[in-house]
């Protein structure tokens, strides 16, 4: 089956910065996807490239078999794209972007009933009406996914889609997009909040400084750390010997690395012949974000 | 998704979005210029009827066309400029770029609304001043080429000023530092005859002359030059303007890097 999006030896280089540095990525269709990153690590240029809004230096994009650059009108009819960014058109109605934005793709009326039904799910329908300029930031933000939504694309990328959303909009938009990704969308996302990616996505592209340094499933990149932590509030430092277990500290904790569950009994030992005693303890599962940091800090 | 898509249909959407867009503002976008216009009409006719004649005519019947072409012109320009730097600033403009729609549907939907914004200023200030006026139309299609021609040019030159321009205040000084002075100086009010040989010469250079002559000449059927060299010189200008206008579209400049 074609893919949903291929990306291969793409560089980008603005003036002396080297953007992207030779990206190779291959999604499936139907996956849910997450591409993770800190900050400038290339995940916006990415999706600016696969978008047309900008070019690459050298290599090719394809979405939906179709070349970003050479077939552009189908590579844009095939994908759908959430900016970042608040932007909106200040002299319309929510209905009225829609249906032009729609229209831009070529559909007519008879794409109207998916226009009200991107609506409805979102929760916009009260708002149909209502002057763009006039929606709160939280109803923007369904606006502007709605509105890439609109021509019904079978890949749609959500640029951190829940940057300042409250909870309400986060699981209307999720079961929206998750039904979606069920009826066959390729969902790919950018995300600050981890622990979204680790829920909704099946695998994980992680990005560094315009390389890819993870691309792996989800659970895989898990395995990556089958340990747990340990976080403890002590009445005194942490004993010597338990020095090589420290993470990190958080404040008044500290939080131990354990390979295992019975380490806990060693940990719990030496802290009883140092004399030191526990304030709090909390047992917790690895999580996205310490392969996220462990990654991210290590290459 | 359909797949009879018409390879039109996004273009077409562009431009209703473009008409609806000044419309919704028309009381800014129709009714001022139209006002402005008239008090021009008010004060120049008032002071200057009956004292001069020019090409044969009334100076209001001379100044009239003029003026229709003068807010036409201006108005084509206000409306391409107006609407794509807006979008540029504000970043709505990403989801046309997001769009199947060419470059070369891009620039045709934009430069359509922007003549079609340029005729409905210039026909309701006709329509309001034949009310007072007794304005002769000899030939009106020349009045038509002109008219066409002219909020075509001045649209292609908004979509360029825009496609550069990174702010609105950039825009504004077009207006008031390029197409004011342009539009004022080239024969509006006064017939260049009237001026000393060294401004008549450089008078032709400037393109608005060209523009306002040949559609005076369909309302009065005189005027400064050959209606013939106007309608060479504004269609070169016209051809010149949409080709540089098509080659920024087309590489992107500023809209996609």
């Amino acid at each position: 089956m074609t893919p949903a999006i291929k990306i291969e030896q793409v560089h980008k280089h603005f003036g002396t910065l080297h953007a992207l540095k030779g990206v190779d990525l291959t999604i499936a269709q139907g996956e849910f996807f997450a591409l993770l990153g800190p900050n400038g690590a290339g995940k916006s240029t990415l999706i600016s490239l696969l978008a047309g809004l900008q070019q690459p230096t050298s290599g090719h994009l394809s979405v939906m078999g179709f070349d970003v650059q050479r077939d552009y009108q189908q590579a844009r009819r095939s994908l759908g794209v959430v900016p970042q960014e608040l932007v909106f058109d200040p002299f319309f109605n929510v209905r009225e972007m829609l249906r032009f934005q729609a229209g831009y793709f070529g559909l007519g009326r008879s794409n109207d009933v998916w226009v009200d039904e991107v609506i409805e799910a979102l929760g916009l329908t009260d708002k149909a009406h209502t002057n763009m300029r006039r929606l709160s930031g939280g109803m923007k933000r369904r606006a502007l996914i709605a509105q890439a939504l609109a021509h019904k694309p079978p890949v749609i990328v959500l640029d951190e889609p829940t940057a300042g959303v409250d909870v309400e909009l986060r699981q209307t938009m999720w079961a929206f997009i998750q039904r979606l990704n069920r009826e066959g969308h390729t969902i790919i996302l950018t995300t600050h909040y981890l622990e979204e990616a680790e829920t909704l996505c099946s695998r994980v592209a992680m990005l560094k400084q315009g390389e890819i340094i993870a691309l792996d499933s989800t659970a895989n990149l898990l395995n990556r750390f089958p340990g747990k932590k340990l976080r403890l509030k002590l009445n005194g430092s942490l004993p010597l010997a338990l020095q090589p277990l420290l993470r990190q500290q958080e404040g008044e904790y500290v939080v131990l690395n354990l390979s295992e569950v019975t380490q806990i009994d060693t940990v719990l030992l030496e802290l009883r012949q140092a004399g030191v005693s526990l304030q709090d303890l909390q047992l917790i599962e690895s999580d996205l974000e310490d392969v996220f940091v462990d990654l991210v800090g290590r290459v | 998704m359909s797949p009879q898509v018409h390879p039109w249909f996004g273009a077409w959407t562009l431009f209703r979005k473009e008409l609806l867009r000044f419309w919704r503002v028309s009381f800014q976008t129709v009714a001022a210029p139209v006002m402005t216009a008239l008090l021009y009409l008010l004060v120049f006719s008032h002071v200057l009827e009956g004292r001069v004649q020019v090409h044969g005519v009334s100076y209001t019947a001379f100044m009239i066309p003029g003026l229709i072409m003068m807010s036409l012109l201006q108005n084509a320009f206000a409306n391409s400029s107006s609407s794509l730097i807006q979008s540029k600033v504000m970043g709505n403009l990403v989801f046309v770029l997001l769009t199947p729609i060419t470059y070369l549907q891009f620039f045709l939907a934009f430069l359509a609304a922007a003549i079609l914004r340029g005729l409905v200023v210039g026909s309701v200030i006709y329509l309001v001043a034949i009310l007072f006026v007794d304005l002769p139309l000899v030939y009106p299609g020349w009045v038509l080429v002109f008219a066409l021609l002219g909020s075509g040019l001045l649209g292609a030159f908004g979509i360029i000023a825009s496609i550069w321009a990174e702010k609105f205040d950039q825009i504004a000084a077009f207006q008031n530092f390029v197409i004011m002075p342009l539009s004022f100086l080239s024969g509006v009010f006064y017939s260049i005859h009237s001026l000393p040989t060294f401004w008549q010469q450089v008078t032709h250079l400037n393109p608005f002359f060209y523009m306002i002559d040949g559609f005076r000449y369909g309302f009065i059927g005189s005027g400064d030059v050959s209606p013939w060299l106007s309608l060479a010189i504004v269609s070169a200008s016209f051809f010149v303007l949409s080709w540089l206008t098509l080659r920024l579209l087309k590489s992107g400049y500023k809209l996609r890097s």
